[in-house]
């Protein structure tokens, strides 16, 4: 039904800490342009999940494939460390909010720029025509960005000074300084109101329709629905189920897992 | 004013640390002589200066108090010496009187007077160089002092055997130094802070065991004596001149350190470094390569005290082992973090306090290291954020007009 | 073969009075997070004291087992007394602090320390007593374990047995157990933390201060400086069973003791240290959180 390159491929994914088993065996492609949602109960696995997907914690066993849409390149995840991750390009959000908080709302974008940039310690130094345009080339597309996150105002603000859905959508704007062709969201709408909700829904599509694609944790259901292409979902570790909003609503082990009982369908 | 339960406190303080004290201050004992003397005297004055002092450190507990009360009703002001160093308009001329002060002051003081100086700005830019590490990198190094010593020995030994001049050995101590740290770097920097600090103090240790037990290499704790100072042109000063060149030197040395540690921490370098002291994680997550860039600020570092060392060697012509103990890193330490960590004026302020002060109280003579001890742990226990709180200057956004104008869809 | 025992046994004996002195470190660091510089001082003080005051009794007459029990006590009231103190006056202010504020506080501290015994007793190393005698049933093998190593690793054991009833069965060790692990919790279920942290100082203080008489009486000389260097071996000896872990403090100890005996013994002593501190980067390179610590996970 969509046959655009897979972009993101995972085979058999698992996780555990000690006894917990906090990911079983999962399986997961995201296409190119998709908006994928990944729901499940809270402790179900799936900020675990992103954790092995972004080289945070090492996946006990399981494949994690990385394809560049433009160059068709292929990439092994496994064993790579974060960084090279979001290098080959996939940026992510944290569920927690971890921003540089004594940092301006532009010193934490301009820190999403740090791996599409070069200047090391002569360049910071001397301070040539080349590091100088590159610096301006980051203060810019930095600005830009938090202008399309609409924190343009703040700019100069602290990151710990700005209120909680600033803070969400700063997550965004940084991390998608870093150029990702693959962005995760973990819970972006935690904590927003609805009015922020419905600004955060648009900025999302607008992200996708940049040509990122997009796998993103919520419990918002409304969002969910309206955003997502394709949802997945995950209980005790597990893929339950996964389709289109339509398909997952109405699946009765997906209503089992959140309700908690069985449901007659 | 001051009430009777203070006064019964500070009673039981200065009865407190008459106890403590007793054995070690008041007995004196001679194992061969089987004498033994009792100095009642010291427990005497430990009394009397410690019912003094608790009572001191009481009433200015109660006046802080009152200042911190009456603070919150008038707004936050921020401190005196921050402003100065947040507005240009104050920094640049307070800069150039700075300047002008220290390009005038052999001329102003005698060689005794600049040669003291001349100690102390070479900390200033010890302190600059470990502020990198600790202060803007967040990694805490307490084997500084072996890149340290690595320069200095690089020049009396590259000299002694290969006679190298001053000028061609300051670029290689530094290098060396520098590679020096990376080496030790790489496996080390994984480690989180407090390890590292062991390993690195561990490693200094290991430096000066090494130059003190391995005479072939090193002669050995007798050190190495004659290094030449550094000659200018060929021409040879004599030794009140030489002192004041030295001084020259170490004063570009110190203008050169803050022009380059300014540039640094304004770059995208020293971004990822304060980001790096925030949050590893997140750091990481933004394609920040951690152990790289903790290896850039470690080597950096590591290229100071090496550039430093070969300044102190052909300083005082000879260099043994005994300089390169942990006292002097801890030294070196406490003026980053006694300056406050991550501020160029800081550490310029800590290294003059830490360097000048146990020099002008050598009027206490063998009371100084414990004076500066006492130092230490009083400064932190008033101001743990430093004599100049980190007042990082962060990037300002000037550009667009659009920030008032254009409004947000 | 003798040789080999020898230097195992002269390796256990260091391994423990690294022990004493490590488990201060460890119990401090896991109840606050410092490491107390200090430490080393609290133990060279409690070998001053010991002599101080032992020398003060055989002065006057006493019998042996009096002096030796009575300096002992003293030894450990004393240095508790200054580590509670210390605590008190050097790192209390200082809880909320930056992290290197306290740490700088205790360097100085322990500069301090070092220069007001200097100041107040000598620069010089004096001679400790002698205050454990050749025991007569240790005859035969007294050409490879003499009778203070003998003494030294039965104290050393019997205080372990102590240390480790006292943690895990009294109500003090339990509280101590919780704040390690959780302080604002334990605040929440009511323990007074400033008693438990307290009461770390004076259980590391005393210990440390147990292991600074055995030594001096096993090495026979003492000054201002001793405490440097011990401080810093048995920290190390800390961190290579990981820190904040009691049982990877005692392994650690041993092992550092015992690679220090065995390089000193086959390779060379003026490379004592060198061995140690190797050791130490060797076994964080490969186990970074230490051979016993636990391994960090951040959850993220
Ligand atoms: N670092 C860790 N150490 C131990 N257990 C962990 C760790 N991280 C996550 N877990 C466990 O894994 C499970 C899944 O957690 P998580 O992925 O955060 O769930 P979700 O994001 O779906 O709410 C939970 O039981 C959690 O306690
Ligand atoms: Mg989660």
């Amino acid at each position: 039904m969509n046959d655009a390159p897979v972009i993101l491929s995972v085979e058999g994914l698992s996780k555990n800490f000690g006894g917990i088993q906090a990911i079983d065996s999962v399986d997961l492609d995201i296409r190119k342009g998709e908006i994928v949602a990944l729901i499940g109960p809270n402790g179900a696995g799936k900020t675990t999940f992103f954790n092995c997907l972004t080289g945070i914690y090492t996946p006990s066993s399981g494949d994690v494939y990385l394809s560049n849409p433009e160059s068709g390149k292929k990439t092994r995840l496994n064993g790579k460390k974060p960084n090279k991750i979001t290098e080959i390009g996939m940026a992510r959000t944290f569920q927690n909010i971890r921003l540089f908080p004594t940092m301006s709302a532009l010193e934490n974008v301009m820190i999403g720029r740090h791996c599409r940039t070069n200047a090391l310690i002569l360049g910071a130094i001397f301070r040539g025509p080349a590091t100088r345009r590159e610096e301006e080339g980051i203060v810019d597309s930095s600005y830009q960005l938090l202008k399309k996150v609409g924190l343009h105002k703040q700019v100069n603000e602290q990151a710990r000074n700005l209120s909680y859905g600033a803070q969400r959508r700063l997550e965004i704007g940084r991390a998608l300084a870093t150029e990702p062709f693959l962005l995760l969201l973990d819970e972006p709408a935690a904590g927003m109101n609805p009015k922020e909700t419905e600004a955060l829904v648009a900025l999302i599509r607008q992200i996708c329709e940049e040509g990122h694609s997009i796998l993103l944790i919520e419990h918002d259901m409304k969002l969910v629905m309206s955003l997502s292409d394709r949802i997945v979902v995950m209980d005790y570790g597990k893929k339950i189920a996964q389709g289109t909003p339509e398909e997952v609503r109405s699946n009765p082990a997906v209503i089992k897992a959140y309700l908690g009982e069985d449901v007659d369908a | 004013m001051f009430p009777v339960k203070e006064l019964k406190r500070s009673a039981l303080i200065s009865l407190w640390f008459a106890f403590l004290t007793f054995p070690i201050l008041v007995v004196k004992v001679d194992p061969l002589e089987r004498i033994v003397q009792w100095r009642w005297s010291n427990m005497f004055y430990i009394a009397i200066g410690s019912f003094v002092l608790s009572i001191l450190a009481k009433v200015y507990m109660i006046r802080k108090e009152r200042r911190d009360a009456r603070k919150k009703e008038t707004a936050a002001t921020e401190p005196f010496a921050q402003r100065i160093i947040r507005e240009p308009r104050f920094l640049y001329p307070l800069a150039i009187a700075c300047l002008i002060f220290g390009v005038s002051f052999p001329f102003l003081f005698s060689v005794y007077q600049t040669n003291i100086m001349t100690t102390a700005l070479m900390y200033v830019v010890l302190g600059l160089g470990l502020n990198i590490v600790v202060g803007v990198a967040g990694l805490l190094d307490l084997g500084y002092v072996a890149f340290y010593a690595v320069g200095a020995y690089s020049y009396a030994l590259l000299n002694l055997h290969f006679d190298l001049g001053f000028w061609l050995v300051l670029p290689l101590g530094g290098l060396l130094a520098a590679f020096l740290g990376i080496l030790l770097g790489f496996p080390v920097l994984r480690l989180r802070g407090d390890y590292l600090a062991i390993v690195t103090l561990g490693f200094g240790e290991i430096i000066r065991l090494i130059l003190e037990n391995w005479s072939e290499f090193s002669q050995g704790p007798s050190g190495i004596a004659n290094i030449p100072r550094p000659g200018l042109f060929g021409i040879d000063i004599s030794f009140g001149g030489g002192i004041t060149y030295i001084y020259y030197l170490v004063l570009l040395l110190v203008i050169f350190t803050i022009f380059v540690v300014n540039r640094l921490q304004n770059s995208r370098l020293g971004r990822a470094w304060l980001a790096l002291r925030e949050d590893e994680i997140a750091c990481q997550a933004m394609g920040i390569d951690k152990t790289k860039t903790k290896l850039i600020a470690f080597s950096l570092g590591a290229f100071w005290a090496g550039l430093v060392g070969v300044i102190f060697a052909a300083k005082t012509t000879f260099v043994n082992p005994a300089s390169f103990t942990f006292l002097e890193s801890a030294i070196i330490l406490s003026i980053v973090v006694l300056g406050g960590m991550g501020s160029i004026v800081g550490v310029i302020i800590g290294a003059l306090i830490l360097i000048l002060l146990p020099e002008y109280l050598r009027a206490l003579s063998e009371y100084r290291m414990l004076a500066f001890g006492a130092v230490l742990v009083i400064m932190m226990v008033f101001k743990p954020n430093g004599i100049v709180s980190t007042v990082r200057r962060s990037y300002r956004f000037k550009g667009h007009a659009e920030i008032e104008g254009d409004s947000h869809e | 073969m003798d040789y080999f025992i020898e230097l195992f046994f002269s390796g256990l004996t260091r391994g423990s009075i690294y022990a004493l002195i490590a488990l201060g470190y460890t119990m401090v660091y896991g109840i606050i997070g410092l490491i107390n510089f200090a430490h080393g001082e609290i133990y060279m003080i409690g070998a001053f004291t010991a002599f101080i005051v032992a020398t003060v009794l055989s002065i006057y007459g006493f019998p042996l087992l009096a002096i030796v029990v009575i300096a002992g006590v003293a030894a450990a009231v004393w240095s508790s007394a200054y580590g509670v103190t210390i605590e008190r006056l050097a790192y209390r202010p200082l809880r909320q602090a930056p992290r290197l504020a306290p740490l700088i506080s205790a360097i100085g501290m322990s500069i301090f320390l070092q220069n007001y015994v200097l100041l107040a007793q000598t620069s010089d190393f004096i001679r400790f007593p002698e205050l454990i005698p050749e025991f007569a049933f240790m005859e035969p093998v007294a050409h490879i374990v003499g009778s203070s190593d003998m003494v030294i690793l039965v104290t050393t054991a019997i205080v372990m047995i102590g240390l480790t009833c006292l943690i895990k069965y009294t109500k003090i060790g339990k509280a101590m157990r919780a704040t390690a692990q959780d302080k604002t919790m334990a605040v929440l279920v009511g323990i007074n933390v400033d008693r438990v942290i307290s009461a770390t100082f004076v259980i590391g203080s005393a210990l440390a201060a147990i292991g600074g008489m055995l030594i001096a009486s096993h090495i026979g000389q003492i000054n201002f400086y001793i405490g440097f260097i011990a401080g810093i071996k048995a920290f190390t000896a800390a961190v290579l069973g990981g820190i904040g872990s009691i049982p990877g403090a005692v392994l650690g100890s041993m092992i550092l003791g015992l690679t220090e005996s065995f390089a000193t013994g086959y390779v060379s002593s003026d490379y004592e240290d060198v061995f140690a501190f190797s050791l130490l980067v060797l076994i964080l390179i490969f186990k970074p959180s230490g051979l016993l610590g636990k391994a960090e996970i951040q959850k993220v």
